[in-house]
């Protein structure tokens, strides 16, 4: 039996039975992470100890006739911005290459309390700022597609590690795209849920009023399940909301009937590569085939989303950043005469170049004279694009576009400019302004072998609804199961 | 609108991250690019719009005053480059 | 030209919750090394705040009391500057939308009613503590997070005296509804003063200057004082005063500009995105508002009114509510108000000042000594019999007895029976022969050794009244 062909519900109802033990499953997962690290560079740390540990507490588990979890013996990557008590957790930046947190996130408590077992921590743009995964101090990761071409970022080593099947489900972060692009462009299901269905405690903060947490796995039923049990209020999160949490796993509806489909005037424009056009177009006649109704909407302010972003991002992000200064924990530097040089020359050595940019952009736009202009002229743009989807959203249930405007390119094609960076990102920042959920979900790949992604997006709270239209496309549109060439 | 190579210097300063000569020009170009394209902001009519920071509609969150679980002892400086016993140790300040 | 002092007085409070104001460490004071400190307010990555719903019951309490309007919309911001005893590189404070806003307190000075606004108070978080040793700092998060109010008064005080007035009502106040334990040599009651000076009639304000490191009452004046004095002369020298921060300093009684060139902090203040905006609606004020005890100066004008005590009096007895409490406990039990308050202010403070105690752990309950003021009252007891018992219980010397109990036991009931005191003049009398007739003779001052040989053969139970009365009249042959 090929492991790695299992879903995850499949999986764990074979290691809850006994079927399987917990530790085979483990051990199959850690050689794949091991083989594949030259040529992927998924991974920062590989938790090959832990996790057989925690395989071995989840076989006793199950043979003593106890509950294992719902997630028993499913392997996930996380990716390395959760901390993991223990175990080290480096944001892929240098300042804290050496951190060992004295506490653990609370979607890795959850995991763990349902029996999943981390195999490793992922590769990701150094503090998740980047669309690439170039930008880590550990080196850029290989998107398994194409090992010439970026898995997408931030969370690439968690979209690769799923595409290469080397565990069935991983943990990303979004903040502007950075799991939805990496999903679409490793083929890969990814969701980024509505801001505050997720606790944020524990992750290595970016932008405050944009991180979310979210899965990745093979399919929409695996990625749902994943959602199902990170989900939930904490206590130790004021910005988690208290809400309950479907069963969004379970009775996944697999039609559109009733239901309309929006398409926005404003992101189907020229610039969208016509291969991902053409499989965005037949993914959404596969919804209209299964019952929905395609309607336009429009959502006018796209093109202020990317702005507006590039500037409440990077000034949260500066303040956010700001307690990395190499006196309680990270990097410090070796020679300082005062505690302004310790400073100075700890930040400066430790940070990577995205990160000083973002710090330098953000402070310049809070600072004196600049911030209504700026900060707060982007806050009120913001509420403007919120309310451009509440409109969109009185006029259908869910909104489906491209994840990008290409598939996957080329590794080094944009890391010299970082605004054309920025620019890739229009279709996932606005939703993420808006706090909505959204999806990615492969519809189709191009010529060359490449994945592309279907964009799926819902209001607050909404997301079995993206889940059903995802699940609609998976169970309908008739494309092969792939897998990367070699993994 | 340019960024001077001083507004550089000042803002360096202010977020305590030192430069090289390269990353300094290199920055000023890039962050003047990226200004630019910011200020077309201007052109979205916000009167009257109030400001917009958790996009999410949430009921507020308390804590009871009600002391719970800490660090353990030394947790706090595990991870501390420098440290006196369990407290932080930093090149002077004053 | 004459001039006159505008100052205004920035007060830190240290709530007194049991938790820190974003996370649940405790917030006591004297713990080990860094013993309080969790990722929250240590600044770990990924720590997020939770707010203390205590503290803002707390402010809204302490707003209300100064007459404040509450805020129903509050914003949380962060206040972005790099010192190591802040270990998020941010406090989280309060900028533009602070929780009470517009208050007035009004104060006796030397009697007369003075009243200062309040323009603001906000909710905000204490840094940590760093201690210099030469060639390193050493810091410790303890303290890190604890809540903090912040009062800022209007620039109404005029005076150095009316300024530490102000301070030490504002203190008693706090006092009163028990957030915050005033202590400034502590650190949990912090002051620092904005001071200018313009020529009497000016309508403009003259350039300020903040004045920091002020911990105790007798500093704020003196600082006060000093600087008015410094901007006085250099105005008069026709020197430009600069708008600088200046260091108190009390061994030389002066004001010295920080040493440290301080950069003009850009603070970069945006709303904290980790906290929501709080709502305190109009049901909470209420609810809060039924919680207010009554103040220092309305229990002061109370006693006064029900009590018919003095000014002077009420003002030493509302100098803590304790201490109120306490005066009013032994009146409401029958104790003369008067004399109550002669024997708190005199006797029981002297001897808790001695024992080094507090009034809530006072030798002498309200009851016994309402009891004995009421047996003074009736004539049972002497006032020196009265004094005497007071000492002993100081002394612990009567645990669990009642003052009927100690008077009975010892015997110490006043007499004031003519006949049973006549017995024993006689006695004396017939005793003393000799005496007698030195009296008699013109020795007038021989009336003391009667006096004392009566009350000694009384055990000091004789009415003094009665036995002057009657030793007068035998001692004269009536």
């Amino acid at each position: 039996m090929d492991l790695s062909e299992l879903t995850i519900k499949s999986l764990r109802d074979k290691v809850r039975s006994g079927e399987i033990k917990a530790r085979a499953v483990v051990e199959d997962s850690l050689k794949r992470a091991k083989d594949t690290q030259g040529k992927l560079n998924a991974f920062i740390t590989i938790c090959e100890k832990e996790a057989l540990l925690r395989a071995d507490q989840i076989d006793k588990t199950v043979s003593s006739k106890k509950d294992p979890g719902a997630l028993a013996g499913v392997c996930v990557a996380v990716k390395d911005l959760l901390l993991t008590k223990g175990v080290k957790t480096t944001a892929a930046s240098k300042i804290l290459a050496d951190f060992i947190p004295p506490y653990s996130s609370t979607v890795v408590e959850k995991l763990e309390a349902a029996g999943a077992i981390i195999i490793g921590k992922t590769n990701l743009d150094e503090f998740a700022m980047g669309a690439s995964n170039e930008n880590s101090a550990f080196g850029p990761v290989k998107n398994p597609w194409d090992l010439t071409r970026v898995p997408g970022g931030s969370s690439g080593g968690s979209a690769a590690a799923v595409a290469a099947r080397i565990a069935p489900a991983s943990i990303g972060t979004d903040t502007g795209g950075s799991i939805r692009e990496p999903a679409s462009f490793c083929g890969v299901v990814g969701i980024k849920p509505t801001y505050g269905r997720v606790s944020r405690y524990g992750v290595v903060a970016f932008a405050s009023s944009l991180d979310q947490v979210g899965p990745m796995a093979q399919n929409v039923e695996d990625a749902a399940l994943m959602l199902e049990v990170i989900s939930g209020k904490d206590k130790h999160d004021s910005t988690s909301a208290d809400v309950l949490v479907p069963a969004f796993s379970e009775k996944i509806i697999d039609n559109m009937k009733g239901l309309k489909v929006g398409l926005p005037k404003e992101y189907f424009v020229d610039g969208i590569e016509p291969e991902v056009r053409k499989a965005v177009d037949q993914a959404v006649s596969v919804l209209k085939a299964q019952g929905a109704e395609v309607v336009e909407v429009s959502l006018p302010l796209t093109e202020y989303g990317i702005a507006v972003y590039y500037l409440i991002a990077p000034c949260e992000a500066s303040s956010n950043l700001a307690r990395y200064d190499g006196v309680r924990f990270g990097h410090r530097t070796s020679e300082a005469k005062d505690i302004h040089e310790l400073y100075r020359r700890s930040r400066g050595e430790g940070f990577g170049a995205e990160p000083k940019r973002r710090i330098m952009l953000g402070t310049y736009a809070l600072s004196s004279g600049y911030y209504d202009a700026y900060y707060k002229k982007a806050c009120q743009v913001r509420r403007l694009i919120r309310d451009d989807f509440l409109k969109a959203f009185s006029k259908c249930d869910v909104i489906a576009t491209p994840v990008a405007t290409g598939p996957a390119f080329k590794l080094g094609e944009k890391a010299t400019d970082p605004l054309a960076m920025y620019l890739n990102d229009v279709f996932t920042l606005s939703p993420s302004l808006a706090g909505i959920p959204g999806l990615s979900v492969n519809c189709g790949f191009t010529k060359e072998g490449l994945p592309i992604g279907l964009q799926l997006l819902s209001k607050h709270f909404d997301e079995e609804k993206i889940i059903r239209a995802a699940y609609t496309v998976e169970k309908h549109s008739g494309l092969p199961v792939r897998r990367p060439h070699g993994f | 609108m340019s960024l001077s190579e001083e507004t550089i210097k000042k803002i360096a300063d202010l977020a305590r991250l030192e430069l090289t000569p390269e990353e300094h020009t290199l920055y000023s170009k890039q962050l003047t690019a990226i200004v630019d394209f910011i200020s077309q902001l201007s052109k979205v009519n916000t009167d009257g719009v109030a400001p917009l920071v958790t996009p999410t509609e949430m009921a507020q969150s308390f804590r009871e005053d009600v002391v719970g679980k800490g660090f353990e002892p030394g947790a706090a400086t595990s991870n501390a480059p420098q440290n006196s016993g369990n407290l932080y140790k930093v090149p002077p300040v004053l | 030209m004459a001039f006159e002092a505008v100052i205004g007085l920035e007060v830190h409070a240290q709530l007194l919750t049991n938790t820190k104001i974003f996370c649940s460490c405790s917030s006591s004071f004297g713990a080990g090394d860094n013993e309080n400190t969790c990722p929250v307010c240590t600044g770990m990555p990924g720590a997020l705040p939770v707010l203390n719903k205590q503290v803002v019951d707390y402010s809204i309490l302490t707003g209300l009391a100064l007459g404040c309007e509450i805020r129903e919309n509050n914003v949380f911001s962060r206040k972005n500057y790099f010192y190591p005893d802040l270990p998020k590189g941010y406090q989280i404070s309060q900028y533009d939308e602070p929780i009470c806003i517009k208050g007035k307190v009004t104060f006796l000075v030397d009697g007369v009613e003075n009243t200062v606004g309040i323009t603001r108070a906000h909710m905000e978080e204490d840094a940590g503590k760093s201690t210099h040793h030469g060639d390193f700092s050493l810091v410790n998060l303890n303290r890190s997070s604890v809540p903090l109010l912040e009062i800022v008064s209007d620039p109404d005080i005029r005076s150095a005296k009316q300024a530490g007035e102000y301070l030490r009502n504002l203190r008693s106040i706090l006092l009163y509804l028990g957030v915050c334990d005033g202590n400034m040599e502590e650190g949990s009651l912090r002051c620092d003063a904005n001071v200018s000076v313009r020529p009497v009639g000016q309508k403009a304000f003259g350039t300020r200057v903040e004045l920091k490191n002020i911990n105790s009452f007798r500093f704020v004046e003196k600082a006060i004082e000093y600087e008015i004095g410094r901007q006085v002369d250099a105005i008069e020298q026709g020197q430009k005063i600069s708008q600088e921060t200046r260091l108190y300093d009390p061994d030389k009684n002066r004001t010295m500009p920080m040493r440290s060139k301080e950069e003009a902090h850009d603070y970069r203040y945006f709303p904290d995105p980790d906290l929501l905006t709080l709502t305190v609606d109009r049901a909470w004020v209420e609810k809060v508002k039924a919680r207010l005890p009554e103040l220092p100066l309305q229990k002061l004008k109370r006693f006064v009114s029900e009590y018919q005590i003095p000014e002077y009096d009420a003002q030493i007895l509302t100098t803590s509510r304790p201490q109120a409490e306490f005066y009013e406990d032994v009146v409401k039990q029958g104790g003369n108000p008067k004399a109550a308050s002669n024997w708190i202010m005199g006797d029981l403070l002297r001897i808790l000042n001695e024992q080094k105690l507090e009034i809530t752990q006072s030798p002498i309950t309200t009851t016994q000594l309402a009891d004995l003021l009421k047996h003074m009252d009736a004539g049972k007891i002497s006032g020196k019999i009265a004094k005497t018992i007071f000492e002993d219980l100081a002394q612990k010397k009567y645990v669990g007895l009642s003052v009927e109990e100690i008077i009975q036991k010892n015997n110490l009931t006043q007499v004031t029976d003519t006949k049973a005191i006549e017995v024993v003049i006689d006695k004396i009398m017939t005793a003393n022969q000799g005496q007698v007739d030195q009296f008699r003779a013109g020795k007038e001052k021989v009336f003391g050794f009667f006096v004392g040989q009566v009350m000694k053969e009384m055990k000091g139970q004789g009415a003094p009244q009665v036995v002057n009365d009657l030793l007068k009249k035998k001692l004269k042959g009536e």
